[in-house]
């Protein structure tokens, strides 16, 4: 095993994995993040915590990770290249790790001009595939970017995100390569909901072999209305939502089509469960943490494996 | 080029508000040909502050004069017979223009007029787009001679992002995907094995984090 | 400010405005005294310093007359014209100085009766206006 992480046990025992998110508060509220964590205990192998996601600032992702650690579960630590340079990632990975955080993300981030504070220099001075190679470094070969020795490296399992759906779409598959190249462990996608254009994509990757070098975990979130599934298709970047998603929910009267919803997820991860080279799915309820027992229980993905 | 644009009429008239009696001075290079401080550009501004400041009833003695090349100490020694006579220099180069006449002439006010804003090109007649970033160590036989430091929202060496859709970038509809033009460009060229490779993290030192900048060339520099 | 007679340039294209005023004035149809007529060969030879130049020597207003929209001799000198003219009312905004006193205008050769009635109908709302401020400072300041 590279690390202690839940997630790395429960994929390497052949398990269907399952990831939920959590975002952290808007705040130093900690008994918002108990609360919204509880709902997930046990519903999940891995939490992922986000880091200023949408370039709005949050709660530190180290800091909720602790949180969740400290309540017993697994924390998916993320980190962007947005906010941080290579001393800053590096000296937070070790805080992390010594502080018993087993499983960390590394992303991108989105562009400051999303967020809060569109004023902001924005700071990748790597991107997301050279903190991979970073992070596989310092704990393969215990060594910083810049040479030394590391006393005692992170024992991280590492995963990178991918988009199946941005364009362009013949890079999708060479660029999911390139994390894996770059040590990914394991991949979470963005949501899907176009499922034939994923399973081209899968049947890509499998080709190359990539399924046999990180685990991908597919990304799926539950569709709470027919506002919410228009929104996703047409105002954020890189989805990719066919209309008869959109129609299908839209078909339902107002209040039955988050039940439609549930419906449609749960069917989604029926097919990703057939799908080869799927190790397990990431599941992005976002802002609904308190529906996710019931997602998973109505999936038949429960109970968690205890490995 | 080095691109630059006017500054606000306000910042402008705050600026010079002290004084009665200013030289503007334009630069005959990359500002003459992005239409921001040439020769013309100083006649337009210096009708408006002329203009802008009988209104306001203080007259403001506005003399015009463009230099070659502004940022250099040969041309700017063409100020020293007449500067004397001046409150202060209003500079319509960009900031190696304005730094170098301050340079030389350290006792005067010397104000920028432009604001500096990229290295560019021009895109078509009255358009004018980033193209360089100066970053010390050009990669631009790698990708396909598109700038993904200077044309990538996020300067991703490895792209794109999860954000690229239809080619152009997610913060906005008008600005180009760097890495949808680095991929097409490859395909064109029959490198697309180039895109395989992880490019290594970038030595900054080369750019401006390695602290100000400076090339000596010891041949020339007697 | 009944006294005042606004001093109007108008930068009128050889092509269409200056023949069009010439028909005017053929036709004794008269417009306000203080209208100048400068000829071009084509609003786009107008440069927005002209504009601006004439108002600091003293006009109150400004027009500038090019070919029907389509009609240029030169294609789209019009254009270009009209585009300089938005950018030289937003400066003229910018610096306190109203940017209605400049206006874009266009007319065909043979419209002499629609160009004195232009020209009649921007001097007077130059009228209304009132004088060029510059003149009111230069006074003050004196």
């Amino acid at each position: 095993m590279k690390s202690d992480s839940n997630l790395e046990k429960v994929l390497a025992a052949g398990h269907f994995a399952v990831t939920g998110e959590l975002g952290p508060p808007r705040g130093a509220n900690l008994q918002a993040i108990k609360d919204k964590a509880a709902h997930l205990k046990g519903m999940v192998d891995a939490v992922n915590v986000t880091d200023n996601q949408t370039a709005v600032v949050r709660m530190a992702s180290w800091a909720v990770s602790l949180v969740l650690r400290e309540m017993g579960m697994e924390p998916n630590y993320q980190m962007v290249c947005r906010d941080r340079n290579r001393l800053a990632m590096q000296s937070d990975i070790l805080g992390a790790a010594a502080l018993g955080i087993n499983t960390m993300l590394c992303l991108s981030g989105d562009h400051p001009s999303f967020g809060d504070h569109p004023q902001a220099a924005n700071v990748h001075d790597i991107d997301s595939i050279q903190q991979l190679q970073m992070v596989t470094t310092m704990r393969d070969q215990g060594r910083f970017m810049g040479g030394a020795e590391i006393d005692t490296p992170p024992r991280m399992f590492v995963g990178a995100a991918a988009n199946p759906f941005g364009d362009p779409f013949e890079l999708r598959v060479l660029r999911l390569g390139k994390k894996v190249a770059a040590g990914a462990d394991f991949i979470q996608t963005q949501c899907i909901y176009n499922m034939e254009r994923f399973a081209e994509y899968m049947r890509q990757a499998v080709d190359m072999g990539l399924t046999e070098k990180t685990k991908l975990l597919a990304g799926v979130t539950p569709l709470k209305s027919a506002g919410m599934a228009r929104y996703m298709a047409k105002k954020v970047p890189g989805m990719d939502v066919p209309d008869e998603v959109v129609k299908r929910i839209a078909d339902q009267p107002k209040e039955k089509q988050a039940e439609e919803g549930i419906k449609l997820l749960c069917e989604q991860i029926e097919q990703l469960r057939e799908m080869p080279g799927v190790a397990g799915i990431h599941l992005m309820a976002i802002e609904w943490e308190h529906r996710v027992p019931e997602i998973v229980e109505r999936a038949g993905l429960l109970p968690r494996p205890q490995v | 080029m080095i691109t630059a644009e006017r500054k606000p009429m306000e910042e402008i008239f705050h600026s010079v508000e002290p004084y009665g009696k200013i030289l503007l001075v334009g630069c005959n290079e990359c500002v003459t040909v992005c239409h921001a401080g040439g020769r013309k550009e100083v006649a337009m501004l210096a009708s408006a502050l002329r203009m802008g400041r009988l209104k306001q009833g203080a007259p403001l003695t506005v003399d015009e004069m463009t230099l070659e090349r502004q940022c250099d100490p040969e041309y700017a020694e063409e100020l020293a017979l007449v500067v004397d006579q001046y409150d202060a220099v209003c500079s319509m180069a960009c900031g190696c223009g304005v730094q170098t006449v301050a340079e030389r002439y350290q006792g005067l006010p010397v104000l920028p007029m432009v604001n500096t804003e990229f290295m560019g090109s021009s895109e078509k007649n009255g358009v004018w787009a980033e193209r360089c970033a100066g970053c010390g160590n050009c990669v631009l036989g790698l990708t396909g001679g598109i700038c993904p430091i200077a044309r990538c929202s996020k300067r991703i060496f490895n792209g794109p992002c999860g954000g690229s859709s239809k080619g152009k970038c997610e913060i906005s509809p008008d600005v180009d995907c760097a890495w949808q033009l680095i991929w097409d460009r490859l395909k064109q060229l029959g490198q697309t094995e180039l895109y395989s490779q992880i490019m290594a993290p970038k030595d900054w030192r080369s750019a401006r984090d390695g602290g100000p900048r400076r090339i000596v060339r010891e041949d020339m520099a007697i | 400010m009944s006294d005042f007679e606004p001093v109007v340039v108008v930068f009128a294209c050889d092509y269409c405005a200056y023949t069009a005023a010439d028909v005017a004035g053929r036709m004794n149809l008269s417009y306000p005294s203080g209208v100048r007529i400068l000829r071009v060969p084509c609003t786009g030879k107008v440069e927005p310093l002209y504009i601006m130049q004439a108002l600091q020597k003293g006009a109150d207003g400004v027009l500038v007359a090019g070919c029907l929209v389509g009609d240029c001799h030169f294609k789209n000198g019009n254009l270009r014209a009209a585009a300089r003219v938005k950018r030289v009312q937003t400066l003229l905004d910018d610096i306190g100085i109203d940017g209605q006193r400049v206006a874009m205008v266009n007319v065909s050769a043979g419209q002499g009766a629609k160009f004195a009635e232009i020209a009649t109908e921007f001097s007077n709302k130059i009228g209304e206006m009132g004088p060029n401020p510059i003149k009111q400072g230069a006074k003050a300041a004196a």
